[in-house]
């Protein structure tokens, strides 16, 4: 039985909701490949998909998960909107909502948006993104492909690698992966690892070739320049040069690994093309696996019936 | 609550093979003709029709498919529990094909209407028919009738028709459980 309201990080799911989602994520990974992929499901949900912060696989993915539903998709943009007028983020979704919205897909620059919007509004929330706080419908995607390739989490061993210190799809990985049984590291330079991360019961490793002779799955995090204020290490070359997975280091491990990407991908920074494009990669098929996944969230949620 | 059998073992055995002569003397050579049951409980009938059928007519090449209707459901958000989806596989192409849509207890008619519209996202058969096992006549909310039912009984709404198989319930027989009053299980 799918217990939460809202979907705002992977802290508030426990292993019988993310399994249930997994499940209801297998039907509509059959769904999307059947001659028709669409299910009437959400016929009568109208949902907005307000975007605080840049976004462009995150909110096609959502978007077309909403279509294949049935919903009603209403998208927000902050740039082209009344924020840049001065509106406050409750006066705007409130504003929105009295158009009757059911349900809000938020991504906001702000650690916690997602909380302190459900503390005033009654419509279902999924956290599309919070600042460096959560993204948990990219970790449920992530965990699912791995899953999916592996058969299983349970002992899995995957590395997360890159920048760490900015990553809300980092912690949302960690979170759900350790409730999933499966191991946890994380590998960066030590200035883009967050100071007391070995709290979380994760590994933390300084070498890339180390992490990848450790793990099953490589999940290659992109550096994030537009959150870095400060220069976190000298240049991307360098960068690149230690943290960068290519042919090389890949051949120099000689063992199966799986390797993962988020999006968007910088080429040639924290990872080749060569590479990029291998057999190893599974980063498209965490993309199609982005839009079952965000179907079963709207599904599942949707289907409660409202508290207010 | 009381139970009373409807079917047992022979008179199961014996319906399941007249509804396969119905579909032998309708489906000529079963070319063009696929089976689909419906998830849950249907499929086993499916199979077991699937079984007889390669027995009396030595096709081997009949296909069955299974198909889930969860996503189509019209109750989706007025119900308290959400039902969990089942599987669906259906690995061949229904274009132009004659389908025999099977399910083990027709009752309000809702569940073949779900099934009808999620059939059609495979394709557009030439005709589909209807199976049943067990038609709870006189409950129909929905204009839909069985082309082919093995035993047709009269219930209340309130009563629960129950289909047990030999390979997942360790024998083949349908009770009538009266008094449960369980209505929202009772309309799955």
């Amino acid at each position: 039985m799918f217990k939460a309201h809202h979907l705002l990080g992977i802290k508030d799911l426990d292993t019988e909701d993310i399994e249930h989602i997994f499940k209801t994520a297998d039907n509509f990974k059959e769904v999307i490949n059947r001659p028709i992929k669409k299910v009437p499901s959400l016929r009568d949900v109208t949902i907005v998909n307000l975007f605080f912060e840049n976004s462009t696989r995150t909110r096609i993915s959502f978007e077309l998960a909403e279509k294949r539903l049935s919903a009603d998709v209403l998208n927000f943009s902050a740039s082209s909107s009344s924020v840049s007028k001065g509106e406050t983020l409750i006066d705007t979704v409130r504003n929105i909502l009295a158009m009757k919205v059911d349900m809000v897909v938020l991504r906001h620059p702000m650690a916690g948006a997602g909380v302190f919007l459900s503390r005033h509004i009654s419509a279902r929330i999924i956290n599309a993104g919070d600042g460096t706080h959560e993204h948990p419908t990219q970790a449920l995607l992530d965990a699912f492909s791995i899953r999916e390739k592996l058969g299983t989490l349970k002992k899995v061993k995957v590395a997360i690698v890159g920048d760490i210190l900015h990553s809300r799809v980092a912690l949302s990985n960690i979170l759900l992966l350790q409730k999933m049984g499966a191991e946890v590291m994380v590998c960066g330079p030590s200035t883009l690892i967050p100071k007391f991360i070995n709290k979380l019961g994760v590994k933390v490793e300084q070498n890339l070739k180390k992490a990848l002779q450790w793990c099953d799955a490589a999940n290659m995090l992109r550096i994030q320049l537009e959150r870095q204020d400060i220069r976190y290490f000298p240049s991307l070359r360098e960068y690149s040069m230690q943290y960068g997975l290519n042919r090389e280091i890949m051949n120099s491990v000689n063992k199966e690994i799986l390797i993962m990407h988020p999006g968007p991908i910088n080429r040639g920074v924290e990872i080749t093309s060569d590479v990029a494009d291998s057999p190893h990669s599974i980063i498209l098929d965490q993309v199609e696996n982005g839009v079952a996944i965000r179907m079963a969230v709207l599904y599942l949620l949707a289907g409660k019936k409202a508290t207010s | 609550m009381k139970s009373k059998l409807i079917l047992d073992k022979e008179q199961f055995d014996l319906t399941v093979s007249r509804l396969c002569y119905q579909l032998i003397e309708n489906h000529d050579g079963f070319d063009s003709t696929v089976l689909i049951g419906l998830q849950p409980r249907g499929i086993f009938l499916a199979n077991r029709i699937n079984v007889t059928l390669n027995k009396l007519t030595g096709n081997k090449d009949l296909k069955t498919g299974s198909l889930d209707i969860t996503f189509f459901r019209d109750d989706f958000r007025s119900r308290e529990n959400m039902p969990v989806a089942s599987e669906t596989r259906i690995d061949f192409e229904l274009e132009n094909r004659k389908v025999v849509l099977i399910d083990d207890v027709l009752f309000t008619g809702r569940t073949i209407r779900a099934g009808l519209d999620a059939m059609l996202s495979f394709g557009r058969p030439r005709k589909v028919e209807l199976l049943v096992l067990i038609d709870r006549r006189f409950a129909r909310q929905l204009p839909i009738e069985p082309d082919y039912s093995g035993r047709k009984i009269d219930t209340r709404a309130s009563d629960r028709v129950v289909v047990k198989w030999q390979q997942t319930d360790g024998q083949d027989g349908v009770w009538l459980i009266t008094g449960s009053g369980d209505t929202e299980k009772n309309n799955e």
